[in-house]
């Protein structure tokens, strides 16, 4: 009989800018070391994956990070009297610092963080881009943050145009002149706050990829996609599976020197002479991460293995060529369920 | 000249580059051509196959094929390291 693992999964915003949560869940209920019980974990009433009673078993709304980590610790604290989770999984950017601050708590509670450690998440950040490439050796666009409008009449000294705009957690707008750029740093500086991030344009394909890094080094697994089809909000709606020596020797190259602790995902641009840049870190599991239970690399799985303490080979092989395609659909959904959520905060 | 040797192509004609994740569609006769250089064919003795079995001449296959050629390796289709423009 395979034992039974309690999760707690955030990210259940199934939309059209996905959050990982239902990709995630879809991976463990896949997972053939062990059975879940899966408890979302949901900031909104409307978050699809509340309503998707065959992936999430009961859904407990928690505070935003913007309210502190007493509040969500106290929340926590309350769904561990019920739920008696083994560990959660975190899978929003704007949620890890909050989450990774309360591990040595929610170890008390016994709960488990597969996540990376607070140095490696602040390391790799949009504003440290510079930095981190300098530090690990890896080719990055070249970035700037910036805190005030004013600051972009000087930009001229340190890029030509065009130049990728980027907001702190999301968003990237690419901006072809001053009056662009400005639009652009009040558009998702109003979202997301400050600083904003301008790149340095790098013209070329884009790859991203996904893994998992065991914390001491190594690699535990590693999936390379191609985009294939992007919403307006660069979002992949469908991708494919690739094999790139490069892009895995930087990937592996990335995990070793970091000693990467849990799921990321690389945003990388391979330009015309075949040149890698690494633009983007992401330190936790993608949306498209069902790819990797779709090509043999149960990475969900995994990571769960490696937070309850089991020791996990690396994976040596996925199918190259295997492709996802997100679709949507509509559900039919009790007036009751939302009320539930609403007013009770938890389904 | 070398095709890549991750490429692979189905029978349809849809060939898929491993590396780029790029797929596209080649015709019956690119096929055939694709299939003779995989086996190690050269440039004449695919030319004479193709002229014995279609009803082409020479110049018009050379044209063609030279197009094919650039744009496979326009596309990263063919090895890199190997150049050679036979015929």
């Amino acid at each position: 009989m395979k034992p039974k693992v309690n999760i707690g999964v955030t990210g259940l915003n199934a939309i059209d800018s996905p959050g990982p949560g239902i990709a995630v869940i879809r991976c463990l209920r896949e997972a053939t070391a062990f059975d879940v019980r899966i408890i979302g974990l949901a900031y909104e009433s409307l978050e699809p994956g509340i309503y998707m009673h065959d992936l999430v078993d009961h859904t407990y709304q928690i505070p935003y990070p913007t309210a502190g980590t007493e509040l969500l610790h106290s929340r926590l604290e309350y769904i561990q009297s019920i739920e008696k989770l083994d560990l959660i999984i975190p899978n929003f950017d704007a949620e890890l610092y909050p989450f990774i601050k309360l591990e040595p708590k929610l170890k008390k509670l016994g709960i488990r963080l597969f996540t990376p450690t607070l140095k490696q998440f602040e390391e790799r950040e949009k504003v440290n881009l510079n930095e981190f490439g300098e530090k690990y050796h890896l080719h990055v666009p070249k970035s700037k943050a910036i805190y005030e409008l004013n600051a972009i009449n000087n930009l001229g000294n340190d890029f030509t145009f065009p130049v990728i705009v980027k907001g702190k957690f999301y968003d990237a707008v690419r901006a072809y002149n001053y009056d662009q750029v400005r639009s652009a740093f009040s558009k998702i500086s109003a979202q997301w706050g400050l600083p904003i991030i301008i790149q340095e344009f790098i013209q070329g394909t884009e790859f991203n990829v996904t893994g998992l890094g065991d914390g001491k080094g190594n690699t535990i697994s590693l999936v390379p996609m191609r985009k294939q089809y992007i919403t307006e909000k660069g979002k992949a709606w469908g991708g494919i599976s690739i094999s790139d020596e490069k892009m895995q020797e930087m990937t592996r190259k990335f995990i070793k020197q970091t000693k990467w602790r849990g799921g990321f995902e690389l945003e990388l641009m391979k330009d015309k002479k075949g040149k890698i840049y690494l633009f983007e870190i992401n330190p936790r599991m993608p949306a498209w991460i069902y790819l990797s239970a779709g090509v043999g690399q149960n990475i969900p799985e995994a990571l769960v293995r490696l937070a309850m303490g089991e020791k996990v080979e690396p994976f040596t092989d996925y199918k190259v060529g295997k492709m996802f395609i997100r679709f949507a659909w509509d559900m039919i959904v009790d007036r009751n369920e939302f009320e539930q959520i609403s007013i009770n905060g938890e389904l | 000249m070398k095709i890549n040797k991750n490429i692979a192509i189905s029978e349809t004609g849809l060939l898929f580059h491993p590396g780029s994740g790029e797929s596209y569609s080649v015709n019956p006769i690119g096929v055939e051509i694709i299939n003779r250089m995989k086996q190690g064919s050269s440039f004449d003795e695919i030319a004479a196959e193709i002229l014995a079995k279609y009803n082409t001449d020479r110049a018009t296959f050379e044209k063609d094929y030279h197009d094919f050629i650039r744009l496979m390796k326009e596309n990263g289709l063919l090895e890199e390291k190997d150049h050679e423009t036979e015929g």
